[in-house]
């Protein structure tokens, strides 16, 4: 199926922000790591599982009249690594981004282990992941030293 | 300043400097000589969670090299009962001192206080993560006994999943080529990412339950104590406690030049059989706590000790 099939699931957008080729099934996990949820006001477009010529399958997220910074989409490298971002303006593409996962995730997500020191939520310094290896993706918080596992870890959204 | 919190924050150099000047300190150590080598400089002791020999030891050592001490005393009557966080601890301590030594029941915590903090700090336990300044008073007992680290046979039996003398001790022995076998019951298992650390730096690791089975050949057996406190049910406690009881009966086969070590305190896994043997090593290996933490504190303040090549 082209491209031009898949985008004609939802229409497109005026102005705002358009995330595609989001690995298949990550979409809603992307709206979490962005904090979109009942007290969005502004459209949102969500399309799961749909053919992708480079990866077999893919969501896209559109979201209206908002354009992300670059720091809110450096939230997704944890889920959405590769994935393109377009800032749209007038129905036209103004900016390409992309989501690329560093060496380290700061102040995104809390280590999932219960007696890490940063379980205490009045302990002032960031948040910090260390990713060992992306594929496969290894990731242990930077205190404590231990393995996150991607389940767990984003339930733990800051 | 950079402090020890983990085994990866030395060298394998940096080791055998810290433990050849350990040695030149031991005259110092035994009182037999004063080398006031840290004169005017103050240690800060923030124990969060009980201590008797690292407490003590830390105290000793900077009083045997002139220097001073300030405690955070009980936990219960500080601050920190009122609430406050340990950034905060660490910046008033940070003011205070010139190197902190610290315990704290919470995992990591030693390497967050070292993001805070302005001066060094010495990780004397965090949770059951790490415990590197006991690894090198292990590293040191080990290498008086058998005159090198490399290419040892050693065993490591007991609470190995809550034990962090034993996680910081594989790390290093791993280091230097030892050959590891890993005794403990089922639950209390080395944590895999441990064991997967060990493997990936290319270290032979054997896992088994059968401690008695494994003494032949051993280099270095080292018990380590069933720690009630980590365990949340008191059930499962019971279920391990005294799997292994380490009697003198034991030892008839093994090689003669073999050590038993512990960090101590012991309940019952070493039988008081085994302190009459030749192979009993944990009370001198106590001791160079004291010795192993001079030559720590002086490498991280900066401070040559004297006698070393140039």
């Amino acid at each position: 199926m082209s491209n031009e099939s898949n985008m004609r699931r939802v229409t497109a957008i005026r102005n705002g922000t358009v995330i595609d080729h989001i690995p298949a099934g990550s979409a809603l996990r992307v709206l979490e790591l962005l904090n979109i949820g009942q007290g969005t006001s502004v459209p949102v477009s969500l399309v799961m599982n749909v053919p992708s010529k480079k990866k077999g399958a893919k969501d896209i997220v559109k979201v209206e009249d908002r354009e992300l910074t670059q720091a809110e989409l450096d939230r997704l490298a944890l889920v959405a690594e590769g994935a393109s971002v377009a800032i749209i303006r007038a129905y036209t593409v103004a900016e390409k981004l992309e989501i690329t996962l560093g060496d380290e995730i700061t102040d995104v997500v809390r280590c999932t282990f219960s007696n890490c020191i940063t379980q205490n939520s009045r302990e002032p310094l960031p948040h910090r992941l260390r990713v060992l290896s992306k594929d496969p993706l290894q990731i242990r918080c930077h205190y404590c030293g231990r393995p996150q596992d991607l389940n767990e870890l984003v339930q733990n959204v800051i | 300043m950079t402090g020890l919190i983990t085994m990866a924050d030395l060298t394998n150099e940096d080791i055998v400097e810290v433990l050849d000047a350990a040695e030149r300190l031991l005259p110092v150590a035994r009182g037999d000589a004063q080398m006031p080598l840290l004169s005017g400089r103050i240690l800060g002791n923030l124990f969060f969670e009980p201590s008797t020999r690292t407490r003590m030891s830390f105290e000793t050592a900077m009083k045997r090299l002139g220097g001073d001490v300030v405690n955070l005393g009980d936990v219960s009557t500080s601050s920190v009962v009122k609430g406050e966080t340990l950034f905060d601890t660490i910046q008033m301590v940070d003011g205070y001192t010139d190197i902190i030594a610290m315990r704290h029941p919470r995992q990591g915590a030693a390497r967050y206080a070292q993001d805070a903090a302005r001066v060094p700090i010495l990780n004397g336990g965090d949770g059951a993560g790490h415990h590197p300044t006991q690894t090198m008073l292990d590293l040191f007992t080990i290498r008086q006994a058998h005159g090198r680290l490399d290419g040892l046979d050693v065993v490591l039996a007991g609470d190995l999943r809550y034990g962090r003398t034993v996680h910081s001790l594989s790390h290093a022995l791993a280091r230097f080529d030892c050959r590891l076998v890993l005794a403990s019951p089922e639950l209390l298992r080395m944590p895999p990412e441990i064991v997967e650390d060990l493997r990936a730096s290319g270290a032979s690791v054997v896992e088994t339950t059968d401690l008695y089975g494994s003494l032949d050949g051993a280099d270095v057996v080292y018990m380590t104590r069933i720690q009630k406190e980590r365990f949340a049910d008191e059930d499962e406690y019971i279920k391990v406690a005294g799997a292994y009881k380490l009697h003198a009966k034991h030892l008839g086969e093994v090689r003669q030049d073999m050590i038993v070590m512990h960090p101590l305190p012991r309940v019952d896994e070493i039988h008081p059989s085994v302190d009459e043997t030749r192979h009993a090593r944990y009370f001198e290996q106590a001791f160079n706590g004291v010795v192993t933490r001079m030559a720590l504190l002086c490498r991280l303040l900066g401070v040559d000790v004297p006698g070393g090549e140039a």
